[in-house]
């Protein structure tokens, strides 16, 4: 299970990456993990906003389905169609180039209420 | 405390996921549902089915008794052969799907669903003493296990350990024999869509006889699969699954399984509610659907008719189909909207996505 230590965390298994005000978020290793084979994936309209612990969309693998819940609040400016496209890619690569939408920060301090890698995973130690 | 099957310490090294499965702790998934889903459709998928019920009914009226309580006719069984079923009502509501192998004139070995047994073992017992038959039943539950090998390529995998001959044991047909000098019921029956068997075998024996399959199948794709394979594997062929499509609320017309319900019988449980529903008729039907935009179908899930006014219908089961690359559904859908090629909509968080009725099964083996 890998815990980039360049991201924050929610309890909901999403991860963020502030680059000024734009935020990158997307699920978490350990979220793709328990889903299992990511079969679809439905994000939000360019231009929607978002507050934190909103839902903004919905992961489903052949087994489950999991809504999704914005980290912080926002207005969307990018959503990322080739993950809509191939959800698979979840699976393969969740903290990368599987980041599912970009979120222009309204409260630049409300990524520090998240978690870091440290304790993020403690975190999902406690769930085993 | 969750019920083990005699497999668990296999599944844990397997790295299998466990979670609770109707009071039983087994195993969702090893590598994932996909890749053992399609293991099993181009080479062979290993089980264990072993939370299965099995009962004994053995006596002078054993024969006269299964005809009464069971759907289909179990008169038509020749030793050594198999034969789905239902277990019904007075109201013609389903208690169970179930297995009948005749292994004698008077001794039949009975297959129940996991979650069903006590039920069904308690219904079984009435009907009994009710009937005041010459027959002894007996719950073995917990004597056997049960190991599926399902595939094509599941003959050539399982002949590897058993002097029997499977070449002949055809399809819903069984032999006693051994595997790895166990007795075993070896039973060409499965829940896959697949060719394949369902082995009986003394509980403390399934784990060399499932670490052998695993070790002489691998080499041919074999792989271990989870009950997540089991479901979309059973899907894909629209076999019912007890609680899904089947309940005491669904008779066996409209859940599609008249196939196994001899009403010309003289009599059965469930018979004369069951014959009342056809006279008047069958309000609903059990169909597949595919949807023709993006989302995926699952169970609950509400059916409307093509203008989205109506609500029509139910979702029993679906998934994105792993053989097929579709979303695929199974659902009661009113009579009228229940034809192929029917267009409805089925809700999916407050959207309607247009799907259509489509001919089942869904997939065909291509062997």
């Amino acid at each position: 299970m890998r815990f980039p230590e360049n991201l924050k965390y929610t309890k909901d298994h999403e991860w963020a990456k502030a680059e000024g005000a734009q935020v990158t978020v997307g699920i978490t290793d350990h979220a793709q993990s328990a889903l299992g084979d990511i079969v679809f994936v439905e994000l939000p309209k360019v231009g929607r906003v978002l507050k934190a612990g909103e839902t903004f969309g919905v992961v489903e693998s052949i087994k489950a389905v999991s809504d999704l819940y914005a980290p912080i609040s926002g207005k969307v400016t990018a959503v990322n169609e080739g993950v809509v496209a191939e959800p698979s890619t979840l699976n393969r690569d969740p903290h990368s180039s599987a980041w599912l939408v970009k979120i222009e920060i309204t409260e630049p301090t409300a990524l520090d209420a998240l978690m870091d890698s440290k304790k993020y995973s403690a975190f999902v130690e406690t769930l085993k | 405390m969750l019920k083990q099957t005699a497999l668990i310490d296999e599944h844990r090294k397997l790295g299998g996921r466990l979670i609770d499965f109707g009071g039983w702790e087994l195993p969702v998934q090893y590598t994932g549902v996909m890749d053992e889903h399609l293991a099993c459709r181009s080479a062979a998928g290993l089980f264990d089915v072993s939370h299965m019920g099995e009962f004994v009914v053995e006596g002078e009226d054993a024969e006269n008794y299964l005809y009464h309580l069971v759907s289909n006719d179990v008169k038509k069984i020749e030793i050594g052969q198999a034969q789905y079923s239902a277990l019904c009502l007075p109201t013609g509501g389903i208690v169970d799907d179930l297995i009948v192998y005749r292994r004698a004139k008077d001794r039949f070995f009975i297959v129940v669903n996991a979650s069903n047994t006590d039920k069904d073992f308690a219904w079984f017992q009435r009907i009994h003493r009710d009937g005041g038959y010459r027959c002894h039943l007996v719950n073995e539950s917990e004597k056997w296990s049960q190991i599926a090998i399902q595939g094509r390529l599941a003959e050539t995998i399982l002949q590897t350990l058993t002097p029997a001959n499977l070449s002949g044991v055809k399809t819903f047909r069984f032999v006693e024999d051994t595997v790895l000098g166990t007795p075993a019921i070896i039973a060409r029956t499965g829940y896959t869509g697949e060719d394949g068997f369902e082995v009986y075998i003394p509980w403390a024996a399934a784990p060399k006889v499932w670490t052998a399959l695993l070790e002489k199948g691998a080499p041919h794709g074999l792989k271990p699969c989870g009950l997540g394979a089991r479901d979309t594997l059973r899907l894909e062929v629209k076999y019912p699954l007890y609680g899904n499509e089947l309940s005491d609320e669904t008779n066996p017309l409209e859940a599609g399984i008249g196939f196994a319900t001899k009403l010309e019988k003289s009599d059965f449980v469930g018979r004369a509610a069951i014959l009342a529903a056809r006279e008047k008729g069958l309000t609903r039907k059990l169909v597949g659907i595919e949807l023709k935009a993006p989302g995926i179908p699952r169970h609950g899930y509400k059916v409307f008719d093509a203008e989205g006014r109506r609500e029509i219908g139910v979702l029993t089961s679906g998934t994105q189909s792993p053989s097929l690359k579709k979303a695929i559904g199974i659902a009661y859908i009113a009579t009228p909207e229940s034809t192929v090629g029917s267009r409805v909509l089925v809700e999916i968080r407050s959207n309607k996505i247009p799907a259509e009725v489509v001919s089942t099964p869904f997939y065909k083996r291509p062997y």
